[in-house]
């Protein structure tokens, strides 16, 4: 069975953990996973820095910037990758936008993510339609779960189809924004996960962009199997180093 | 129409809509409507109207006579350079703003480089009454304080792009953010031939005005509509796909595509897509781009700020990988010397972008009787400091 079904399948509100790769520093990468493990995330998405993140507020904007300047590529993130799963046994992902992914050949990519261990991917700049027609294939014989978003836009019709085509989770954006710009949940955050709560999908949800704190994760996961914290987590990491990792798990769950 | 896009924004492989899912309605919206809106004759009555009367158009195709004696062809240049606000930008703008009454929209993004697209939005955005936000990139905003201040007496909002390397393609990236976090009341003006289906497709659809005043102008002098050769300067390339555009399916008019080369193609600071880049995505659109073998997009250089875009549209990335245009690359120092020459020889003052399509003619031989169209897509007022500085 994938992990993440696994994971899913556990009877407990999910926290998923979203960290740039190669930020603060460009050999985090694995203390920073084996930090989050210990202290009790649940999953964890792994961001391939990109030097033009068209979805990604300020927060984010500025750790992939540090990281590629850190040295970080895509060949180096496989490298420190390479043994991970002799130590790190909670779902892992990696996300990142479609150029840098394209540039190293998305066969290419799938087949070493398989090698490593990673269990999905979450590209928020591929589309739903060439996903299905170019590389859904792909993914399937590498055993990858790709992700899929939607927001409070989203048609109903759309969720359908984005639910069809998903085979671990749906990735819920909390509002119309870019990554790290809420301030809290309000009355319509609310209806929103209600209301996709009521569409009873086959695929749970987790929700992202604005959980920041345990209030709004527990906000979050009042309809929502879990939820995603990036921005926040990041900029505890640039604050506070990675020795405040477990503290800053320990505010939330 | 196989040098179109077809119905998803495709030109060959390049194009579609790569765009997260945040921007799907707003894309998918436009993209329902588009083609609906402009075709409608009321649409089309208010926009050739304001062409007309507002921009000034049509542009006079002018043949210069010196060229033509130097060079030894029948040398025209389109005068874009004459529209209202200085270039063939708000050709574009004029459309889009009227789309946007039509959407519904009260709030207009845009994005500028060097600020002449900045201006149109701007002009168009007072003309209707509109609110006007127009991002910049930081270090744009201190090398073209004149079209700033333009901006800001028109009344538009102009904010400053301070992620990346602060240029063009950060102020696009601040302004696509923009329209993510603000899906529902705004409209996102861009003013190239770039970014997710449907806009190359409507840009250049707008922009196809020059092209079709130069079919029935060429008529009148020459007693044809077709000349041997269109030429135009490429950054993203709005103003080549609108030169082009009659001519696409015309095989027997030579398309060149104008690039900045910078201080040389292989020197690190260029601009010349065609060469350097490879097939990736970027703001949205497949297309061919510069970028690291990593896949990191890279920052271009080009003495002309409208041209310093590490992307082509996707159309000219067809064009070019299909070979139906030429694409050639003039260095900074070839378009100074070519502006200059313009302005000695015609007394015309090109925009610095322009001038790059003017150096062709010192690197391309022409037989005396053919017939070449230089589409002059703006003037040099904005660039009076740098040519100052340069020839100083």
């Amino acid at each position: 069975m994938n992990p993440i079904h696994q994971k899913l399948q556990e009877n407990k509100k999910l926290l998923s953990i979203y960290f740039t790769a190669g930020f603060p520093n460009l050999n985090d990468t694995v203390p920073i996973l084996n930090r989050l493990q210990e202290n009790g995330a649940d999953m964890v998405e792994i961001g391939l820095p990109f030097s033009d993140p068209l979805a990604d507020g300020p927060t984010i904007q500025a750790s992939s910037a540090q990281a590629l300047a850190n040295g970080m590529t895509t060949k180096l993130l496989f490298e420190q990758l390479q043994s991970i799963r002799k130590t790190i046994h909670i779902p892992l992902l990696i996300m990142g936008y479609f150029n840098p992914i394209m540039q190293f050949g998305v066969e290419t990519f799938c087949q070493k993510c398989a090698e490593i261990g990673i269990d999905g991917l979450i590209i928020p700049d591929l589309p739903l339609d060439m996903y299905e027609k170019e590389y859904k294939a792909i993914f399937e014989h590498y055993g990858l779960k790709n992700v899929f978003l939607i927001t409070p836009q989203t048609s109903d019709e759309r969720i359908l189809a984005i639910d069809a085509l998903s085979d671990s989770f749906i990735y819920m954006v909390s509002s119309a924004s870019v990554t790290g710009s809420q301030e809290g949940f309000g009355e319509s955050q609310q209806d929103y996960f209600k209301r996709i709560a009521q569409m009873k999908l086959k695929n749970p949800q987790i929700v992202g962009f604005g959980v920041h704190d345990r209030k709004t994760f527990n906000q979050a996961t009042q309809y929502a199997k879990g939820a995603i914290i990036g921005s926040a987590f990041i900029k505890n990491l640039a604050e506070n180093g990675m020795e405040n990792i477990g503290g800053f798990l320990k505010k939330i769950i | 129409m196989k040098y179109n896009a077809n119905e998803n924004g495709f030109y060959g492989e390049f194009g579609g809509a790569f765009i997260p899912e945040m921007l799907h309605l707003n894309v998918e919206e436009l993209r329902q409507n588009y083609l609906d809106y402009m075709n409608e004759p009321e649409f089309q009555r208010e926009f050739h109207q304001l062409l007309a009367d507002y921009v000034g158009r049509p542009t006079p195709l002018y043949f210069a006579h010196r060229l033509s004696a130097k060079y030894q062809a029948k040398i025209y240049l389109k005068r874009e350079d004459l529209c209202h606000t200085g270039a063939h930008k708000i050709n574009n703008t004029i459309g889009q703003v009227l789309l946007a009454k039509r959407l519904g929209k009260t709030r207009i993004i845009a994005e500028t480089g060097a600020g002449q697209h900045g201006v149109a939005t701007a002009t168009v955005c007072a003309l209707m009454g509109l609110q006007c936000i127009v991002y910049m990139g930081e270090i744009d905003i201190r090398r073209q304080a004149p079209n700033v201040a333009r901006m800001k007496m028109l009344g538009a909002e102009v904010r400053p792009a301070v992620s990346g390397s602060k240029t063009l393609k950060d102020a696009t990236n601040e302004a696509i953010r923009d329209w993510i976090n603000n899906p529902l009341d705004t409209y996102y003006i861009i003013g190239s031939v770039v970014g997710p289906h449907p806009y190359p497709d409507m840009v250049a659809r707008f922009q196809s005005v020059i092209s079709a005043e130069i079919k029935q102008q060429l008529l009148e002098k020459e007693g044809r509509d077709t000349p041997d050769y269109v030429i135009a300067c490429v950054g993203g390339g709005s103003n080549a796909a609108g030169a082009f555009y009659h001519f696409l399916e015309e095989k027997k008019v030579g398309l060149i595509a104008v690039e900045a080369a910078g201080k040389g193609i292989h020197s690190g600071e260029s601009a010349a897509t065609s060469v350097l880049g490879k097939t990736g995505i970027i703001h949205g659109s497949k297309t061919l781009l510069m970028q690291s073998e990593d896949g990191q997009i890279t920052e271009p250089y080009s003495i002309s700020a409208g041209l310093d875009y590490p992307g082509v549209g996707p159309l000219h990335a067809h064009l070019f990988q299909s070979k139906r245009a030429e694409f050639m690359a003039v260095t900074d120092d070839q378009a100074m010397q070519a502006g200059l020459a313009l302005c000695n020889m015609e007394g015309i003052i090109p925009a610095i972008e322009s001038a790059h399509a003017l150096a062709v003619l010192e690197q391309q031989t022409f037989r005396k009787d053919d017939v070449v169209v230089i589409n002059l897509s703006g003037r040099g007022d904005k660039d009076l400091s740098t040519y100052i500085d340069y020839f100083k």
